[in-house]
């Protein structure tokens, strides 16, 4: 029987799900000295899922997507992701933070051109610099543009590292507040971006997971298959949103 | 794309990055010349000709491992502003890839600064070599690599301590004692003619292909780690 700590997120929309969940946490938790971040959290995803994570701030949600990256280790349970360690999933899972993890020194077409280099087996330099250009465009930005990062507004480099993390096409993508420093337009053209990119199955076959944290749960209706809610470290629920 | 051109990715981009901001080069030129001419006011290398042969090799080895721990520190600082490195934790590239990518930036920018120092350096000692002198074409470049490949390691070892500009040198400079002090007796050899450098770019040899190693497979661990 179910614990009020133990859920199931199914899809019933894409048909190409694994019966392998694309997120399973068991007993997770995490501590920072003697802080609770993440009390003993257990959720299962499955693949295909598209889930929006509501919570007030410290609720734990960036620490569960970075124990979900694999970026930090769960200090007890385990964490297991299509199946595998999340360190054996390198290049399958894709992370969006607060920070833009991109080098404020190059321009935007440099900075794509660089990190999808490191995930594609693509070698012509040509190709990979039209994909990054393509992926920019995508989010609305102009790969002509020769200012380097660091003099982009807030914005425009939320919506650069959004285009950062859909070139590497992951079978799993995680979003720490994407449209906490957009406006409502630039908002809206990010959602129907990913809503076309989950709704596209992966390189691997896979149907694409989404897992986004927002304090705008309006905003992000549109993505959440379902949502869930943290509070104070601990998973107070997991419901499927009403269509 | 394979492990070589991994390797060209991430040395583009790093020379790229020092190109367009110069903190590294600018950095170690500055330090290495103050070095070389404080320590040429500190005595007359014209009226001392031979004891400057037999203490130049030392010199410009302090002088050049000062330099390059400016530039190590800077290296990864770049990886973890606006938390770049987490997204080199995710990527499917080999990990190694970008430890020799980085660990060979790194040894350009300091050869690029031995390029520069080094006639400064002749000049300065009025130095007048009585070995064969083309075998320092051998041993500053060993030499070089062997610290600029631990140096490299190191500092993305002490990145996440506090501490990070203090804790370099303290593991670096006993970890690098062999290659400097093989660097600094086959420089002075070659400087004095007075013994043969052969043994000691042997043991430079032997601690670059122990270190290099140990560095590119210990570095998934160090990337992985919390």
């Amino acid at each position: 029987m179910p614990t009020m700590n133990d859920f199931r997120a199914e899809t019933t929309e894409n048909t190409a799900t694994s019966a392998v969940p694309a997120i399973a946490l068991d007993r997770v938790s995490r501590l920072y000295g003697s802080f609770v971040a993440l009390r003993e959290v257990t959720v299962s995803l499955a693949a295909g899922s598209s889930v929006v994570m509501l919570g007030e701030n410290g609720a734990g949600k960036s620490t569960l997507l970075k124990v979900i990256a694999g970026l930090q280790s769960p200090s007890y349970g385990t964490v297991s992701i299509f199946g595998e360690r999340p360190r054996d999933q390198r290049g399958a899972v894709a992370y969006m933070s607060h920070s833009t993890m991109l080098y404020d020194e190059l321009t935007g077409i440099e900075n794509l051109t660089y990190f999808g280099s490191l995930h594609t087996k693509l070698v012509r330099r040509s190709v990979l610099q039209e994909k990054a250009a393509q992926a920019l465009i995508e989010v609305g930005l102009d790969p002509a543009n020769e200012r380097r990062v660091g003099e982009y507004s807030q914005g425009m480099r939320q919506r650069a590292s959004l285009a950062r993390v859909l070139l590497s096409e992951p079978d799993l993508l995680l979003l720490d507040e994407p449209f906490s420093n957009l406006d409502v337009g630039s908002a809206q053209s990010m959602i129907t971006r990913l809503l076309a990119y989950v709704a596209q199955p992966s390189r691997s076959g896979l149907a694409r997971t989404l897992l986004l944290t927002t304090h705008q749960a309006e905003l992000a209706r549109p993505l959440a298959q379902s949502t869930l809610t943290l509070s104070a470290g601990r998973l107070v629920s997991l419901i499927e949103t009403p269509r | 794309m394979n492990y070589a051109q991994h390797v060209l990715t991430h040395l583009r981009k790093d020379l790229r990055l020092e190109w367009r901001t110069k903190d590294s080069i600018n950095g170690m030129l500055f330090f290495a010349l103050l070095v070389v001419v404080v320590l040429a006011m500190a005595f007359d290398p014209a009226s001392y000709p031979t004891m400057t042969r037999q203490i130049s090799g030392g010199l410009l080895c302090v002088a050049v491992l000062f330099a390059a721990m400016t530039a190590l520190n800077q290296s990864w600082a770049r990886e973890t502003h606006n938390n770049v490195l987490d997204a080199h934790r995710l990527s499917a590239a080999p990990a190694s890839a970008l430890f020799v990518g980085k660990a060979l930036a790194n040894f350009l920018f300091v050869m690029a600064v031995e390029i520069v120092l080094a006639p400064i350096f002749t000049v300065f000692y009025n130095l007048h070599p009585l070995g064969q002198t083309w075998k320092l074409l051998f041993i500053l470049p060993l030499g070089t690599w062997a610290l600029v490949v631990n140096g490299t390691f190191f500092a993305a070892l002490s990145l996440r301590s506090r501490n990070r500009e203090t804790l370099l040198p303290l593991v670096l400079l006993p970890i690098s004692m062999p290659a400097l002090l093989a660097m600094i007796q086959a420089s002075t050899a070659v400087l004095t003619g007075e013994f043969e450098p052969t043994l000691w770019i042997k043991v430079l040899v032997a601690y670059v292909i122990v270190f290099t190693t140990a560095c590119v497979l210990l570095f998934q661990t160090i990337l992985s780690a919390d």
